[in-house]
């Protein structure tokens, strides 16, 4: 399959397990699937000088983010055997243990959809302006840091 | 020349805005930052990368009058 034109990757909000679900049923009619793999991003409520993280807020640079993400998406078609690829990523506020990143892999054969799921999460932490706020639960905030 | 310059997460706190334009006579990205670093003095406590024309370029680079963005570090995911 030819890689398509990117699909919007920003969802204002969290990312839903509905919305997940859904995705993962999308792809009963693809039948030359034989292994999905999927990473989700969830909102961890780190404590930092006894202040707990409440939710991330989320600011992008769009037009280059999505730019990267085309660039990432086609680097994956090209180095895996991949049938389809899926990158979703909230903007705005996500609260603690609500799902930030989705990213949905799918192949004839599973051993391509372990590489190619790593490559493309740490290409998405790496690449892409994105740029989240930590909340505290006292409303004084924090940049993330990616590590 | 005018140029546009975006500014994201603890830069637009910096600089109080998102985007402004500014009237740059320099050549390359070193000098644009001075420029920006006598302005905000607050600039040179912070971690950034530039972009122009959506691409991270270096201080050598020359400013082709493109859209200029100064980039926190990433934390997306």
């Amino acid at each position: 399959m030819e890689p398509k034109k990117p699909k919007n990757v920003f969802q204002q909000g969290a990312i839903s397990s509905e919305f997940i679900g859904n995705s993962i049923a999308k792809h009963q009619t693809k039948t030359s699937i034989g292994a999905h793999n999927i990473f989700l991003g969830q909102v961890r409520a780190d404590v930092i000088d006894n202040k707990t993280v409440a939710a991330i807020e989320y600011t992008a640079y769009d037009d280059m983010a999505n730019a990267k993400f085309h660039e990432i998406r086609e680097s994956a078609f090209e180095k895996f055997d991949l049938t389809c690829m899926h990158i979703y990523h909230s903007l705005g506020t996500v609260k603690a243990g609500e799902i930030c990143l989705f990213v949905f892999v799918s192949s004839p054969r599973r051993k391509v959809v372990f590489k190619a799921l790593e490559f493309i999460v740490e290409a998405i932490k790496a690449d892409v302006p994105v740029f989240g706020k930590e909340i505290f639960e006292d409303e004084t905030h924090q940049w993330k840091v990616n590590s | 020349m005018e140029i546009s310059i975006k500014y994201f997460g603890q830069i637009a706190e910096v600089t109080q805005i998102n985007e402004e334009y500014i009237e740059f006579s320099g050549h390359d990205v070193s000098e644009l930052l001075c420029v920006l670093h006598s302005k905000y003095e607050n600039l040179k406590h912070k971690d950034f990368q530039v972009a122009q024309n959506q691409e991270l370029v270096s201080e050598d680079t020359k400013i082709t009058g493109e859209t200029i963005a100064l980039l926190p570090p990433f934390s997306g995911g």
